[in-house]
């Protein structure tokens, strides 16, 4: 319904306090979130990445910080190793991915691999956003 | 021309707690709120608001509060506030003044003025968890006498339509167009779920909703919109609906701009076109119209289904009723003083009509002394808010209630009164399709059958206090009601006598 708290949960989610108004308001540089909600009113989409069976953007990360799981199936980015060429953000079919121009890294979905359910999805007020296991 | 009213709402926003994450700009269906790009702080017009808290209850940091406006007016007991406003709105506007919802003004609520009993000693309390309790409610008229054979125990009288619902609770007439599609979509979702039924109002039954045609009163209005035979054979039950408790004695008006391509299909009109119910229904001029009606639509559905007849309490309200009967409704509504609606003059809404606990108790007495209370089931409708009303509702002789303010205070609704703006920020009373997908039907669903739930589960605790394990023992049985602060003359209209006697 475009309300935007997935939005708030996840930056609040991927900050260092986890309070959502520290992590707005005090945390500098910002925590970004990686959902986003598409508007075309009054349709709205949340835009999130699918963690592909075939990640394009582990096929093309230059330095191999791009890595999917193969126990949980989750794409990560490992930050230690980014460094911020974008080429994955290029190749994603969804737009999923974000700079983190602040840290010159990529910013992208963990499913908030360290929750039961993910933040987005806990927090959305019309279970807009379900998590569904696809795992063949 | 310049308003001269003040805003009835302050919004307070705590800006130690403000993100700046606009939830509040974009869940406010009346553009309070409003983010100022460049110095990226959020701010609110309180003259807007309405009080729903759609901006409160989703603001991620409770950074948000709404208060009523504490602006004082010398004090005047004839001259408050309410009184000085309407007169300044319509010195503005010219025109008559609209509201929404129910009867908002302190007319006794009868009640809060009725006790129930319980058992001690003499006779036995039943316990809900260890021993059954029957809500079940068989809605239709029942036959003068009942015939078994000897034999076989078989039923030898040909019984008239009868429609059980699980618990004594409807969901009373909000039409598609007045309601969101969601909106109604919960209701009718809800209903199938909790055994119950809900009613389409006199809005048509759209397309999507004919899987939950089982479980939906389908209404006949004074407008006819959205009725043919499909329609008719689809619903579980017919009502004809004469009044409506909100605003007895005259018609609807769904505005031509709510009139989308869907509620033009559903109420089978032109899109964009004015839908106007006219006061009466101009076929019906007495009881013996009445009953040309009636059985027009027994006849177009085979004598299947019951043939119900709303009306507004009024003052004759009982002679009404009887009559109602002998045109041969299976089942009558009584809407009273407090019931609500989508949109009504607010004159109407406040002073026209009476209180359902004395119109009900007056129907149950006058068809009782005339020897007819089986022919109809009574359902009661107008001010129904919690399961201590349904109860002390059928002990005054109704054998089912109607609730439609309390099914869309569970879908979110804050009683704001501005239905009739078509903004509603909850995604209720509004056609916007931005705002109408704030409702899901899934969790609406959800919610109401809940609150029937829950509901059930009290009326069945007081059921058993009261030591009766079945809800048609009470029906009617006003020994289990006392009266507290009542006059003489309100408890004999409701037939209780006053506690301790």
């Amino acid at each position: 319904m475009g309300c935007h708290l997935c939005e708030v949960h996840c930056l609040t989610e991927h900050s260092q306090s986890r309070h959502v108004v520290r992590a707005h308001k005090r945390e500098r540089p910002r925590a970004l979130a990686r959902v986003r909600v598409e508007e075309a009113l009054p349709l709205t989409l949340a835009i999130q990445c699918h963690q592909c069976d075939e990640p394009m953007c582990v096929f093309a990360c230059l330095t191999g910080a791009m890595q999917k799981d193969p126990e949980t199936g989750i794409v990560t980015s490992d930050s230690e190793r980014c460094m911020g060429c974008w080429t994955c953000i290029m190749v994603c079919p969804f737009g999923a991915l974000r700079r983190d121009t602040a840290r010159g890294v990529v910013a992208k979905c963990d499913l908030c691999a360290h929750l039961v359910t993910p933040a987005c999805v806990a927090h959305c007020p019309n279970e807009a956003l379900t998590l569904v296991d696809v795992t063949p | 021309m310049k308003s001269y009213l003040a805003s009835r709402f302050v919004v307070l926003r705590d800006q130690e707690r403000c993100i700046q994450c606009r939830v509040c700009v974009r869940q406010c269906g009346y553009d309070v709120h409003a983010c100022d790009q460049e110095a990226g702080d959020v701010y609110s017009s309180d003259d807007r608001c309405v009080g729903c808290h759609r901006c409160v209850v989703f603001c991620p940091t409770q950074a948000l509060s709404v208060r009523e406006n504490p602006l004082s007016y010398r004090a005047n007991a004839n001259w408050r506030p309410e009184a000085i406003e309407d007169v300044l709105r319509q010195a503005e506007t010219g025109g008559v003044l609209l509201t929404g919802m129910g009867n908002d003004k302190p007319y006794r609520i009868y009640w809060d003025h009725l006790v129930l009993n319980a058992s001690q000693v003499t006779n036995p309390s039943i316990d809900p968890l260890r021993e059954p309790m029957e809500l079940t409610t068989f809605l239709g008229a029942k036959p003068e006498a009942v015939t078994l054979d000897p034999e076989t125990g078989a039923l030898g009288t040909q019984m008239p339509p009868q429609v059980p619902v699980d618990v004594p609770i409807l969901f009373s007439a909000m039409s598609f167009g007045s309601i969101s599609l969601p909106a109604q979509e919960s209701l009718a979702r809800a209903a199938a779920e909790a055994g119950t039924l809900f009613n389409t109002g006199e809005g048509g039954l759209h397309r999507s909703l004919y899987p939950f045609a089982g479980n939906a009163i389908v209404q006949v209005a004074s407008g006819r919109f959205g009725v043919d035979p499909e329609y008719l054979q689809a619903g579980r039950m017919v009502e004809i609906k004469i009044g409506q408790g909100a605003k007895p004695g005259i018609g609807g008006h769904l505005p031509g701009e709510k009139v989308s391509a869907e509620v033009a299909a559903t109420r089978m009109i032109p899109i964009g076109t004015d839908a106007l119910s006219p006061a009466p229904h101009h076929d019906i001029y007495s009881i013996e119209d009445l009953r040309q009606l009636i059985y027009a639509l027994k006849e177009a559905t085979q004598y299947s289904k019951p043939v119900g007849v709303k009306i507004a309490a009024v003052h004759n309200v009982a002679a009404i009723a009887s009559g109602i009967v002998r045109a041969g409704a299976d089942y009558i509504a009584i809407d009273g003083l407090r019931g609500s609606t989508g949109a009504a003059p607010k004159v109407m809404r406040d002073h026209v009509g009476i209180p359902i606990e004395l119109a009900l108790a007056a129907v149950d007495t006058r068809l009782r002394q005339e020897g007819i209370r089986h022919c109809v089931s009574l359902i009661a409708a107008g001010g129904i808010r919690n399961s201590a009303d349904v109860l002390k509702a059928i002990a005054l002789g109704a054998d089912a209630v109607y609730i439609a303010t309390a099914a869309l205070v569970a879908l979110g609704c804050r009683v704001c009164q501005m239905c009739y703006a078509g903004k509603c920020s909850w995604g209720i009373a509004t056609q916007n399709p931005y705002l109408t997908r704030r409702i899901n039907p899934a969790i609406g669903a959800r919610r109401l059958a809940n609150l029937l739930r829950g509901w059930s589960h009290e009326i069945q605790e007081m059921l058993g206090g009261m030591g009766i394990n079945a809800l048609e023992s009470l029906r009617g049985n006003r020994l289990h009601l006392r009266a507290v602060g009542l006059s003489d003359s309100e408890m004999r209209v409701l037939g209780v006598r006053p506690a301790g006697e």
